[in-house]
């Protein structure tokens, strides 16, 4: 523990000393550097240690060729022979004894990674989408997309699959890299040990969109965090205006409702995001852009000017229509 | 250290009547029917400098796209396209090829033979690689390129994902390419086992030469993975096969399985030979012999054979099981051990000897420093849970261009300023050269330094655009000006080497006082290379003052100076015991031939237009026929 914490300020030192103070923008942080739980802050302990490491050698190389740059110059040096032990002391009997350590300490932060989430409070499911994230909580009976809640100081089991190509799960501040594999059924884990937005992001390309594929975890105090499940795991809100009650019928009318989901209507399409509780989330498209009015209208009347190829057609709706779907999806908290 | 006067006696002897006999006919007959091997090795310099050339300005256009936040100026499409075409480009057709391609020199000189083994298989390897890097560069033009990246995974690469023609040019381009890489490698091994003088028995062979050999080794055993990892894409992809395809009993992870059993030796296919130039040009500037030799061409060998125990270590965020891990980490750790005796062979090497900084040393130097630094960050890649937190960020994009980049290309620069002279015969100006490291080296290190902040920040690598706020934009913009220096320092070498090649002072046989024997010849060669074969007495032939005498005390000896026709010697596998004249193929076009019939094949199977293949097919069948022709009677071997 103490070591944990050693290296954990060790590490938000560094990262002032590097002058990396913008971390934190809109759609949170997104810093392996910068953990807010064990399974990153164990990894930014191994890479201070290995940079460390990284130093000595390259100083110790470079110090030869410096040596020999100012000392071993000159008509009046004459080369010296020999040198063959020193290659097998520098070259084999040094390292070997750093690479047994380096493999050590691997081989324990790689246990300690395994057993942190055998203590898992309850598991959710990610899926891959050609561009964005399912995200479904079984035991809660929620369904959501792009934004995963999970309480602080409680392991979460995440079960990886995909619908389509091979994705990479990645919260650069909480965990490490899982792939998700047609086929395999990967597990990783999430526990933040303070409240926060952590960003994260597809590792593994995907095709058009890749780089649009982004998702934010938001780590919650437990109580917050069963007001967020109280809220999510029921029907939609029902519309309450009479623009928003119009959006209503214009969304099951037109082809929203083929690919969306909204509980509690007729709206049961499963090709694109479910959408029940969309006014609640942060982003849209997967965090290429806000939640606000502008870009949901911009998006919905053409998304492919906000996040090019992605598989949501154009929907040319009259400015009437548009205006009341806004209503509605805006009041879908 | 200029001209070597034992060389000049013996081609005052025997000279005129080589020439007679080894002279190929000018014009466009001989241009397309050549079988020497140093006219077929400067092609594949140059045409490796134009894929590099290519690659580089792709890599332009990306950083361009990326020095800022949201960028609109490449589409997604576009984007993908080029980096995936980056990659392809630089390891297929520019690495390899490039580093074939001072072997193609080399390899002969530096072992004392008159050409390589199999003078029309060189030949023929050349054409099919040019066809191959043509047909995969000018996808580009028809908006066919492939997009799937380099390493081409299923299931986005299935026709489900990617229906375009890019992944089919990938597959077809990369198994046609195979055949001339494999070719390639099987003339390397036989040329360095079977020709070297006599005298030059293995532990005489240059480090360079052993790299060479080591790396067609990997080719042979590396590239059939590969090529079958293609031609089942293929086949998934063209007549609905489901290798790949989990629902039908295949299995995605099994390409991956396939493509870095190749991928990872690839590596060392591409810095082995790159290390085998830094052994060569160490020497020569630390004024002494290489510090343990021996250990370095264990330690080459070594890392071959380790090398193929290693790739899983770019699957470690698949899902594999932790024990498996835990052994491809260890072996991915101990690989690092003869890297580690070569790094200490050189340093120690320059330790002890008397540096002479000429442009070629300035660039192992730079190499030095560089490659270390990507040596170190391997190490790291080796250890599961920070291999799982990096792997796929901008910090292995800096890790491997400090590899490569590093590995490769600070040295091939370097023997371009080494060997130029060479093969040539003018020599580079000393005072470009040196500007165009120090703004190499700052270019290259600005680009990718901060790649490895940038992706301990969290960027993922494979990203056409990416949002401000996230502490990436400074990164991005400083390698995009990087980026932009590199190109000036690049740009400067090209233009030194234009510029010498219009003006430059005329080079003697042996500009840098080196020890192996390629500089016992003119600059550039005759055509016969030697014109008496020399008998090998060191490692260090140039510099034992017995070797080159022996070229001036055999030049009537009808053994040595081979002039009974278009003769090598062969000479003992492991000793370089003389034993026969070898009979060397004359200039024919049947090389040519058979690989435009293959071209005609690739290019059936691409389009779907079989008729094309079965016509390219007939064109190769007449080829190898004509190929195996018995031209004249065979020679009685002189006894």
């Amino acid at each position: 523990m103490a070591a944990s914490r050693i290296s954990a300020r060790t590490v938000r030192g560094s990262l002032v000393l590097l002058g990396i103070g913008l971390l934190g923008g809109c759609g949170g942080r997104q810093s392996a550097l910068d953990p807010a739980g064990p399974g990153a802050r164990r990894i930014a302990g191994l890479w201070w240690g290995f940079f460390a490491i990284s130093v000595v050698v390259f100083v110790v190389v470079m110090f030869f060729v410096l040596w020999a740059l100012v000392l071993r110059r000159g008509p009046d040096v004459t080369p010296r022979p020999g040198g063959d032990r020193a290659v097998v002391l520098a070259g084999v009997v040094v390292p070997v004894l750093v690479l047994v350590g380096v493999y050590g300490a691997g081989l324990h932060v790689m246990t300690e990674q395994r057993t942190t989430g055998h203590k898992a409070a309850f598991a959710i499911d990610v899926i891959g989408h050609d561009w964005w994230w399912e995200v479904r909580y079984p035991d809660q009976r929620i369904v959501t997309a792009n934004e995963i809640h999970i309480p602080v100081g409680r392991p979460v089991t995440v079960r990886l699959a995909t619908k389509d190509v091979i994705h990479s799960f990645w919260v650069p501040s909480l965990q490490s890299k899982t792939d998700l594999v047609p086929g395999k059924s990967n597990e990783t884990w999430l526990l933040a040990d303070h409240a926060g937005r952590f960003r994260g992001q597809c590792a593994e390309y995907c095709g058009l969109q890749h780089a649009g594929m982004g998702f934010v975890v938001i780590a919650d105090p437990p109580a917050v965090f069963d007001a967020w499940v109280a809220q999510e795991s029921g029907d939609r809100t029902a519309p309450t205006t009479a623009s928003a009650q119009r959006g209503e019928q214009v969304f099951e009318s037109q082809s929203c409702a083929s690919c969306h989901t909204i509980r509690g209507t007729t709206a049961g399409g499963t090709l694109g995001p479910d959408l029940t509780h969309f006014g609640s989330r942060s982003t849209l498209g997967a965090g290429v852009a806000p939640n606000d009015r502008g870009w949901l209208g911009g998006w919905i009347a053409n998304s492919q000017t906000v996040k090019p190829g992605n598989l949501m057609p154009p929907q040319p709706l009259d400015p009437q229509e548009l205006r009341s779907l806004l209503d509605y999806l805006e009041g879908l908290k | 250290m200029t001209t070597v006067a034992e060389r000049v006696s013996a081609e005052h002897a025997v000279g005129e009547q080589l020439t007679a006999i080894w002279e190929e006919s000018p014009g466009l007959h001989s241009w397309f029917a050549t079988v020497d091997h140093k006219r077929i090795g400067r092609r594949y310099l140059f045409t490796a400098a134009l894929f590099f050339v290519f690659a580089g300005l792709e890599a332009m256009a990306m950083r361009t796209q990326l020095a800022r936040p949201d960028e609109h100026l490449l589409t997604p499409e576009a984007y993908n396209q080029l980096f995936t075409l980056h990659g392809t480009t630089m390891i297929f057709l520019f690495a390899t090829p490039m580093l074939f391609g001072f072997g193609n020199v080399l390899v002969p000189l530096m072992i004392g033979a008159r050409d390589m083994a199999f003078p029309r298989l060189n030949a023929f390897g050349y054409w099919v690689f040019a066809s191959s890097g043509f047909l995969m560069s000018a996808s580009l033009l028809f908006g066919a390129a492939p997009d799937g990246g380099w390493f081409s995974y299923v299931p986005l690469t299935e026709k489900a994902y990617l229906p375009g023609a890019g992944t089919d040019v990938y597959c077809v381009g990369l198994l046609l390419l195979g055949i001339s890489t494999t070719a390639g490698a099987i003339n390397f091994i036989v040329t360095a086992l079977t020709m070297r003088a006599p005298g030059m028995s293995l532990n005489r062979v240059p480090m360079f030469v052993w790299s060479i050999v080591v790396t067609s080794f990997l080719v042979l055993f590396a590239l059939p993975v590969l090529n079958v990892d293609n031609a089942m894409l293929f086949l998934d992809r063209r007549w609905g096969y489901h290798f790949f395809d989990r629902a039908h009993g295949g299995d995605a992870v099994l390409w991956q399985h396939l493509f870095w059993l190749f991928g990872h030796p690839d590596v060392y296919i591409i810095v082995l030979p790159a290390l085998g130039i830094v052994s060569s040009i160490v020497p020569v500037f630390a004024r002494r012999p290489l510090a343990a030799y021996p250990l370095l061409v264990l330690s080459t060998i070594g890392t071959g054979v380790i090398g193929f125990g290693v790739w899983v270590h770019h699957m470690f965020a698949v899902g594999l099981p932790q024990l498996a891990l835990s052994f491809f980490s260890a072996a991915s750790l101990i690989i690092t051990i003869p890297a580690g005796i070569q790094i200490f062979s050189w340093a120690i090497t320059i330790a002890l000897g008397r540096l002479v900084v000429r442009t070629p040393m300035l660039f192992v130097l730079g190499f030095l420093a560089v490659f270390v630094m990507g040596g170190v960050t391997g190490v790291m890649f080796a250890v599961v849970p920070f291999d799982q937190q990096t792997t796929d960020s901008y910090f292995v994009v800096a890790h491997f261009h400090y590899v490569l980049f590093g590995g490769a290309v600070f040295p091939i620069l370097g023997a371009l300023y080494f060997w130029l002279p060479k093969i040539t015969g003018r020599m580079l100006s000393e005072r470009l050269g040196r500007w165009s490291f120090w703004i190499v080296l700052l270019g290259f290190n600005l680009t990718f330094l901060p790649m490895h902040i940038q992706g301990l920040l969290g960027m993922p690598r494979r990203v056409y655009t990416y949002q401000s706020g996230l502490g990436w934009d400074l990164w991005n913009m400083l390698e995009t000006i990087g980026a932009y220096i590199l190109l000036v320092g690049l740009a400067l070498t090209l233009f030194n080497i234009l510029r010498s090649l219009r003006s430059g002072p005329v080079a003697p046989d042996n500009p840098w006082g080196g020890e192996s024997l390629e500089w016992a010849t003119s600059s550039p060669p005759a055509p016969y290379n030697f014109a008496v074969v020399p008998t090998v007495h060191s490692l260090h032939p140039m510099w034992d003052e017995q070797t080159l005498a022996t070229m001036v005390a055999d030049r009537d000896d009808p053994e040595r100076a081979l002039t009974d026709g278009k003769l090598g010697l062969r000479t003992s596998d492991l000793d370089g015991i003389a034993e026969h004249p070898l009979e060397l193929p004359e200039e024919t076009l049947t090389p040519f031939v058979t690989a435009a019939g293959l071209l005609a094949i690739a290019l059936g199977f691409l389009l779907g237009h079989y008729v094309i293949a079965y016509v390219g097919a007939g064109i190769t069948v007449i080829g190898i026929w004509g190929w195996q022709w018995p031209k004249r009677e065979p020679q009685e071997a002189s006894a």
